[in-house]
C-alpha cells in the first residue's frame, strides 16, 4: 500500500480531539428494502441475488431457528448497550448500479470519490503490483480488480454472489461448515440475512500469488451489514488475506453481524489479518458501531495452518472472538491481537483455540489497551479434547492501561481434558511505567509522543506479524486512536 | 444506555426441593422459643428466598457454576439431622481423619451439632471466646446481630440462602483488640452420614479484634463412606492491624457433597493469609471470597486441591480489590487422577479507587490420567491503572523425564511417581505453618508408597 491511505498527521492541539476522519455520506440512490426482517425479507434478499434453491432454504432454516432465539441475544460478555431493535433495521441495500462492471469506467464517479475519500484509490492500486482489492460497498460488490491475474493461477477471489451463481458446489459445501446457522444469535441472522462477502478458494497446491484484500464499509443510513466471507484453502495451498475496514460518521448505533468462515486442507495454509477501524461514537459514546462477528476458521487438514491476526481500534463495541479448531493432526493455530479502547469504546474481544488432532499447537498473543472510559477485555478459550494427543497452547494477555477511568479485564477459560497437554498461559496488567516515560522525557520527547512509542513498543510483536504495509499503517491508527488520551 | 441485563433475573428451572420445606418447618418450630428475633426474621427472609432460588443448574448467566453441574445435589431431598449421632463419633475415631494436637483448641461438631464431650472450648477468659455459637448469642448478642450475615448476602444465592435458614448453632471465636492467644484453633465438622441422604450446615463467625494474632484451622471430614451434603459458611472479620493465619482441610467421603463458602473481610493494615487442602468428593467445593475495605492490607492465599476417580473438585477464589496500597497473591496447584475433574476459577476484581494494587494469580495443574480433566479460568478485572497484576496457568502431564531420571536411579514407577506427585505439590505444602496438617498431606500424597 502507498502512501494515500495512511492517517498521517502532525499533532496539534486543536486536532487532539479531532473527530473521526472517515465520516462522511456519499449521497448514491441506494435500492433499500424495507426495515424489519421477515421470511418475505429473507426470500427477497435470495430473490434479488438470484439464489439457487438450496441456498434459500439454508436461509429460511436459519431464519426460523433465529425466531426461536428471539429475545436471546448474548449476554455474557463484558458490554453494555441498549437493546437492539431488529425490525428498525434495512436488510437489504445496494447501490443501484449492477454490480457485474469490467472495468472503472462504468462505475458511477461519485462512488469513486468515495473509495479515494477512504483512501482507496482504485486506479492507483491497479496499477500496483501485489494487491487485489475486492470492494464491498455497502452489500454489493462493486469493482473487483486483478481478477484476471488471480484467474491465471486457478485462485477464485471475488463477491460472495457471484460465487453462488459461478460455483454453487463448492458454496453448498463449505458454506456453514465452520459456523454452522445454528451457531450463535448473531451468525443466526447473518445466516439467514446476510448480503455479500468474499469468496475465495485456492486450488490444490497453490500459492496465491498476491496477497488478497477487501475493503469493508457502512454506507447506507442505518442499514446493517451482514457479510459473509468464505476462504477454502485446498490441498497444498496458501493464502494470505488482508481485511480493511472504515464506516462513515452516523449519528445512531449500526449493527454489524458479519461471519467469517476460512476451512485448510491437508498442507494448507491460511493467513488473515485485519485492520478495523469502523467509527468508534463520539467522545460521550453517542453513536458508533457495533461489531458484533464471528470468525472462524477450521484447520480441517493435516499439517494445516490457520492465522489471525488483528489490530482492532474502531467500533463502539468490538463482540469478536476469531478462533480456530484445529482437526487435523499436526495442524496449527494463532491468534495475535491488539485492541485498543478509548473515550467509551468496549471491546470484549479474544479467541478460542479448539484442539482436536493429535501434536496440534497453538499460539495466542492478545495486547490490549485501554484509555478514556473505555472497557477492554480479553476473553479467550483453549480447550484440549481427550484426542488431542501432544497438544501445545501458548497464551499471554497483557493489558496497558491509561488513565484512571478505564478497565482491562483478562477472562481465560481453560479446559484440558488429555494429559499430555501441555498448556501454558499468562497475563499481566499495568500502567506505562513510568521509568520508561521519564527515560525519554528527559531525552526531550513529549510526553504524549513518549506514550506513542511506548505503546507502540508493547504491540510491536503483533505488528510484526502484519503484512508490511499494514504493519506501517496500523501504527498510524493506534496513535490517531490514542490522540487526548494522554495528560 | 441500559445496561443488558436480561437472563440475570431468570432464576432457572430449580425450586428448593420438597424435604427442606418439611425440616424447616419442623426445626423453626423448634427454635423459635429461644431464638433472638432478629435471627427467627432472618431464617424465614433466608428461607423465602431459599424456595425461590433453589440450587440453580441452569448453565446460562450461571457463571459461578459452569464447570460445576450440581445437578445431582439439586435434586436430592437432603434430610435435616434433628438428633445428634454422637455415639458414632469418638476422639480416637477423629484423630485418624485430620489433623490433630492435642494442646490446639478444639471445637468439634457432629452432622452440624456441637458436641460437648469432644470438644474443648476456651471461653472463659473475657480476651478470647472460642465456642458455641448458639450460647455467644445469649451473652455476646449485640456483637453477633452485628456481624453474623454481615458479609453473605443471602438474596442471590441459593447455598448462602439455605445455610442462614437452617442456621440453628456454629462456631464463634472471638480475639479481643491486642489479643493473641497462644493456641492454635481447631474448628472440626465431622459428617457422619446415614442410609439417607442427610446435610448438614455448618457456621463459623470470626472475629479478629484489632491488632490482634490468630491461628485457625477448620477441618471438614467425613466418618462413613456415604453420601452427605456439607453446605458451610464462614465469615471472618478481620480487623485494623490483625492477623489471621487461616487453613482448611477438607476430605469429605468420597460420595459426599460439600459446597464450602468463605468470606473474609480485611481491616487497615491487616493480614490474612489461607492454605486449603480439599480433596475432592462427588463435589467438593471451596469458595473463597476476601474484601480489602480499607487501604494498607494483604493476603495471601494457597491451595492444593487432589482427586481421582470419578471425584470432582472446585475451587472458586474471589478478591476484591476495594481500596488502595492493598496486595494479594494467590498460589493454586491441583492434581487429578483417574476420571477426576478438577475447576479453578480466581478472579481478581481491581476497583477505580484501589490504585498501587499489586496481584499475583497463579494456577499449576498435573493431569496423571487420561480421563483427567482440568478447567481453570484465572480472570482479571481492572478498573485502576497504577496496578501491577498478573496471572498465569498451566496444565501438563508427568514429565517422561523425570521418571526416567528416577527409575534409572533404580526407584521403582510408583514411587518415582508419587515423589514426582510430592515435588510439585510441595510448594504448597511448605506454606502450612502447622506440622500436623504438612505431616497428613504428605501422609496422603505418598500413600502407597516406600517413603510414607
Amino acid at each position: 500500500m502507498t502512501n494515500p491511505k495512511v492517517i498521517s498527521r502532525t499533532s496539534s492541539d486543536k486536532e487532539l480531539n479531532s473527530d473521526y476522519k472517515y465520516g462522511f455520506v456519499t449521497d448514491i440512490e441506494t435500492d433499500l428494502a424495507p426495515k424489519g426482517v421477515n421470511e418475505d425479507i429473507v426470500r427477497l434478499i435470495s430473490a434479488k441475488k438470484n439464489e439457487p434453491e438450496f441456498l434459500l432454504e439454508w436461509r429460511l432454516k436459519a431464519y426460523r431457528h433465529w425466531l426461536k432465539q428471539a429475545g436471546k441475544d448474548p449476554d455474557w460478555a463484558k458490554i453494555k448497550f441498549p437493546a437492539i431493535d431488529y425490525q428498525d433495521i434495512h436488510y437489504y441495500a445496494s447501490p443501484v448500479q449492477a454490480p457485474q462492471l469490467e472495468s472503472l469506467d462504468e462505475v458511477d464517479p461519485e462512488l469513486i470519490e468515495a473509495f479515494n475519500k477512504l483512501g482507496i484509490p482504485i486506479e492507483e492500486q491497479k496499477k500496483m503490483s501485489g494487491v487485489a482489492v475486492d470492494a464491498i460497498f455497502d452489500s454489493s460488490s462493486v469493482a473487483t480488480t486483478y481478477q484476471e491475474s488471480l484467474e491465471k493461477a486457478g485462485v477464485i477471489f471475488c463477491s460472495m454472489s457471484e460465487a453462488v451463481q459461478r460455483y454453487p458446489d463448492l458454496v453448498r459445501k463449505y458454506l456453514g461448515s465452520v459456523v454452522p446457522y445454528s451457531d450463535n444469535y448473531y451468525a443466526t441472522l447473518n445466516s439467514a440475512v446476510f448480503s455479500d462477502g468474499s469468496f475465495v478458494y485456492v486450488p490444490p497446491g497453490v500459492r496465491c500469488p498476491m496477497e488478497l484484500m477487501t475493503y469493508f464499509r457502512i454506507n447506507a443510513e442505518e442499514s446493517g451489514q451482514f457479510e459473509r466471507t468464505l476462504i477454502i484453502a485446498d490441498k497444498g495451498s496458501s493464502v494470505s488475506y488482508l481485511e480493511g475496514c472504515t464506516a462513515p460518521m452516523r449519528k445512531s448505533h449500526q449493527l454489524h453481524a458479519a461471519v467469517v468462515e476460512l476451512v485448510a486442507l491437508d498442507d494448507a495454509e491460511i493467513k488473515y489479518s485485519t485492520l478495523q477501524n469502523w467509527y468508534p461514537g463520539d467522545k460521550n459514546g453517542e453513536g458508533g458501531v457495533y461489531n458484533f462477528v464471528t470468525k472462524r476458521g477450521k484447520a480441517l487438514g493435516n499439517n494445516s495452518k490457520i492465522s489471525w491476526t488483528q489490530v482492532e481500534t474502531g467500533s463502539a463495541i468490538t463482540w469478536k472472538y476469531p478462533s480456530v479448531i484445529l482437526q487435523g493432526d499436526n495442524s496449527v493455530g494463532e491468534f495475535y491481537s491488539v485492541a485498543l479502547v478509548n473515550n467509551h469504546q468496549q471491546a470484549d474481544t479474544g479467541t478460542k483455540m479448539i484442539h482436536i488432532g493429535r501434536n496440534t499447537k497453538s499460539t495466542i498473543v492478545a495486547k490490549g489497551i485501554s484509555a478514556g472510559k473505555g472497557s477492554n477485555t480479553y476473553r479467550g478459550l483453549v480447550q484440549i479434547m481427550p484426542s488431542a494427543q501432544n497438544a501445545t497452547n501458548f497464551t499471554q494477555c497483557d493489558s496497558l492501561l491509561i488513565g484512571d477511568k478505564c478497565g482491562a479485564h483478562t477472562v481465560p477459560y481453560i479446559d484440558v481434558r488429555n494429559q499430555t497437554a501441555r498448556m501454558e498461559h499468562e497475563a499481566s496488567t499495568s500502567k506505562v511505567s513510568d521509568d520508561q516515560l521519564f527515560y525519554s522525557m528527559q531525552r526531550g520527547i513529549s510526553e504524549e509522543e513518549s506514550h506513542y512509542m511506548i505503546v507502540n513498543g508493547f504491540c510491536r510483536g503483533i505488528f510484526q506479524e502484519l503484512p508490511f504495509e499494514f504493519a506501517m499503517e496500523a501504527q498510524q491508527l493506534l496513535r490517531v486512536n490514542l490522540e487526548g488520551a494522554v495528560g | 444506555m441500559v445496561v443488558n441485563l436480561r437472563g440475570l433475573n431468570m432464576s432457572g428451572n430449580s425450586v428448593a426441593h420438597d424435604q427442606y420445606r418439611l425440616d424447616f418447618k419442623e426445626l423453626d418450630g423448634r427454635l423459635v422459643p429461644d431464638s433472638p428475633s432478629w435471627l427467627s426474621e432472618n431464617r424465614q427472609i433466608a428461607f423465602s428466598e431459599f424456595e425461590n432460588l433453589g440450587f440453580r443448574t441452569t448453565k446460562r448467566a450461571n457463571e459461578r457454576w459452569k464447570y460445576t453441574n450440581i445437578a445431582p445435589l439439586a435434586r436430592t431431598g437432603f434430610r435435616y439431622r434433628f438428633e445428634p449421632n454422637e455415639d458414632v463419633v469418638t476422639i480416637r475415631s477423629i484423630r485418624e481423619l485430620l489433623p490433630w494436637h492435642e494442646d490446639w483448641t478444639r471445637l468439634v461438631f457432629v452432622d452440624g451439632m456441637y458436641s460437648d464431650l469432644l470438644s474443648n472450648p476456651d471461653n472463659n477468659s473475657s480476651d478470647v471466646y472460642v465456642g458455641q455459637l448458639r450460647e455467644a448469642m445469649v451473652d455476646r448478642s449485640d456483637v453477633i446481630e452485628n456481624s453474623l450475615g454481615s458479609l453473605v448476602s443471602y438474596s442471590k444465592d441459593g447455598f448462602l440462602a439455605a445455610n442462614m435458614a437452617f442456621l440453628s448453632d456454629g462456631a464463634f471465636v472471638h480475639v479481643s483488640n491486642g489479643v493473641s492467644p497462644r493456641k492454635v484453633i481447631h474448628l472440626i465438622f465431622v459428617s457422619t452420614g446415614d442410609e439417607d441422604p442427610m446435610v448438614s450446615y455448618p457456621r463459623t463467625l470470626v472475629l479478629a479484634g484489632s491488632g490482634s494474632d490468630m491461628t485457625l484451622v477448620e477441618s471438614y471430614v467425613g466418618l462413613l463412606n456415604n453420601s452427605y451434603f456439607t453446605n458451610a459458611v464462614t465469615e471472618v472479620l478481620v480487623e485494623d492491624g490483625s492477623k489471621v493465619e487461616h487453613y482448611r482441610y477438607m476430605k469429605e467421603s468420597q460420595d459426599a457433597f460439600h459446597v464450602g463458602t468463605s468470606r473474609v473481610q480485611l481491616g487497615r493494615d491487616s493480614t490474612f493469609s489461607s492454605s486449603s487442602f480439599s480433596q475432592g468428593s462427588s463435589i467438593a467445593r471451596n469458595d473463597l471470597g476476601v474484601t480489602f475495605n480499607s487501604p494498607g492490607s494483604s493476603c495471601s492465599l494457597s491451595g492444593l486441591y487432589q482427586a481421582s476417580d470419578s471425584e470432582h473438585v472446585d475451587s472458586s477464589i474471589d478478591i476484591d480489590h476495594a481500596s488502595p496500597n492493598c496486595s494479594s497473591d494467590q498460589y493454586f496447584k491441583g492434581i487429578l487422577d483417574g476420571n477426576s475433574r478438577g475447576v479453578f476459577s480466581g478472579k481478581v476484581l481491581v476497583r477505580p479507587e484501589a490504585q498501587k494494587t499489586i496481584a499475583r494469580q497463579a494456577d499449576k495443574n498435573l493431569l496423571l490420567s487420561e480421563g483427567a480433566r482440568i478447567n481453570t479460568k484465572p480472570s482479571l478485572e481492572i478498573f485502576a491503572d497504577d496496578v501491577v497484576c498478573s496471572h498465569g496457568a498451566t496444565a501438563g502431564a508427568l514429565a517422561d523425564e523425570l521418571m526416567f531420571y528416577m527409575m534409572s536411579r533404580g526407584i521403582d514407577e510408583k514411587t518415582a511417581r508419587s515423589l514426582i506427585v510430592y515435588g510439585f505439590a510441595s510448594e504448597i505444602i511448605d506454606k502450612f505453618n502447622l506440622a500436623p496438617i504438612r505431616d497428613r498431606i504428605e501422609c496422603l500424597l505418598l500413600d502407597g508408597s516406600d517413603f510414607q
